[in-house]
C-alpha cells in the first residue's frame, strides 16, 4: 500500500508537466530518439533528456541504445496503473452519487396526498 | 448530470468534485446533513451505521460501514462554522490511519433549476492524498469488485 502510493506519486508527478504528456503522446506511435523528441518543443536535447529521465524513473518510459541513437519506449503498464486508479475512484463517487440522484427524485416527487408539502422542520 | 468530474493535480495535496444534481440546493443539504438520508446514498454499498451526526459549528460526526465479511470501517470529524444550503465544511478521519486528517469543503451551488456540487478536499499531504484515492477505490472495491466493474463497463461503452 504504502508502495504503492509511492508509485502512484511517480507516476502523477511525472504526468504533471505538459511536455512529457506530449513526449508520452508522441511516444504512442513508436520509439522515438532524444532528437526525434526534442524538435517539436522550443527546448534544448539536455531540456527534454531530463524529462526522459523523469518518465524513465516513474515507470513511465525505458530507454534503449540502438547505435548511437538513444531510443525512448512508451511503458503502456504504468499509465494504465495511474488511470485505473482514478478511474476506479472515479467510478466509487458515480455511483455514490447515482444513488443520490434517486433519492434526490424520491424526495422531489409528489406524495399523493399531501402534494410538496412544505418541510415541517422548516 | 451523470458523472463526477474528479480532479487530483499532481503533485498537490487536493482533490476537487463536481457534479451536477437536478434538485434544489436545500435538498442537497438535507440530504448531506439528515442522518437517515445520507444512509441511503453514502452507505448503500455497505451498511451503514451513523453513531453521531451534530451538524453545527463544532458539532462532530461519526459513522461506520460495515463489511460483509465483518470488518467494519469507522469514520469520524466535526463539523466546523455555519453548516447551511450555501455549504458545509467537516473535517475526515479514517478510523485506520488515526492522525491522517482531510478537511472536506462543500458547496451546493445554485444553477438555474440544478445545483452543482463542489467538494474541495485539502490533504496533510500529496502522499496522503494519493493513499486516499487508492484507499477509497480499495473501500469502494472490497464488496463491490464486480459492480464497479459493470459500471466501469457502462463508462467505458461508446456513447451513442
Amino acid at each position: 500500500m504504502e508502495m504503492q502510493a509511492t508509485a502512484l506519486d511517480a507516476v502523477f508527478g511525472a504526468l504533471a508537466d505538459p511536455t512529457r504528456r506530449a513526449i508520452l503522446a508522441r511516444l504512442t506511435t513508436g520509439d522515438l530518439t532524444v532528437n526525434e523528441l526534442a524538435r517539436p518543443f522550443a527546448m534544448s536535447q539536455p531540456a527534454i533528456s531530463r524529462h526522459l529521465k523523469v518518465l524513465e524513473s516513474a515507470g513511465l518510459i525505458s530507454r534503449r541504445r540502438q547505435q548511437t541513437a538513444r531510443l525512448s519506449h512508451l511503458e503502456g503498464e504504468g499509465l494504465r496503473d495511474a488511470s485505473d486508479w482514478l478511474a476506479r475512484y472515479q467510478a466509487y463517487w458515480d455511483e455514490r452519487h447515482a444513488r443520490l440522484d434517486a433519492l434526490l427524485t424520491a424526495l422531489q416527487t409528489p406524495q399523493p396526498e399531501s402534494p410538496d408539502s412544505a418541510d415541517p422542520a422548516g | 448530470m451523470g458523472t463526477t468530474r474528479i480532479t487530483a493535480e499532481p503533485d498537490t495535496p487536493f482533490i476537487d468534485l463536481e457534479r451536477e444534481f437536478d434538485a434544489p440546493p436545500d435538498l442537497l443539504f438535507r440530504a448531506h446533513s439528515e442522518p437517515e438520508l445520507l444512509k441511503q446514498w453514502l452507505g448503500a454499498m455497505y451498511e451503514m451505521t451513523i453513531e453521531e451526526y451534530d451538524v453545527r459549528d463544532g458539532g462532530r460526526w461519526r459513522y461506520t460501514h460495515h463489511a460483509p465479511n465483518g470488518e467494519a470501517y469507522g469514520f469520524h470529524g466535526v463539523f466546523h462554522g455555519n453548516q447551511s444550503t450555501a455549504g458545509m465544511l467537516q473535517t475526515f478521519e479514517f478510523d485506520g490511519a488515526p492522525g491522517h486528517v482531510s478537511l472536506d469543503q462543500l458547496w451546493f451551488v445554485p444553477n438555474g433549476a440544478t445545483t452543482i456540487v463542489k467538494v474541495h478536499s485539502v490533504h496533510q499531504t500529496v502522499e496522503a492524498r494519493d493513499a486516499m484515492i487508492a484507499s477509497g477505490m480499495e473501500r469502494g472495491l472490497n464488496e463491490g469488485y464486480a459492480r464497479l466493474d459493470d459500471l466501469l463497463a457502462r463508462l467505458a461503452a461508446p456513447v451513442a
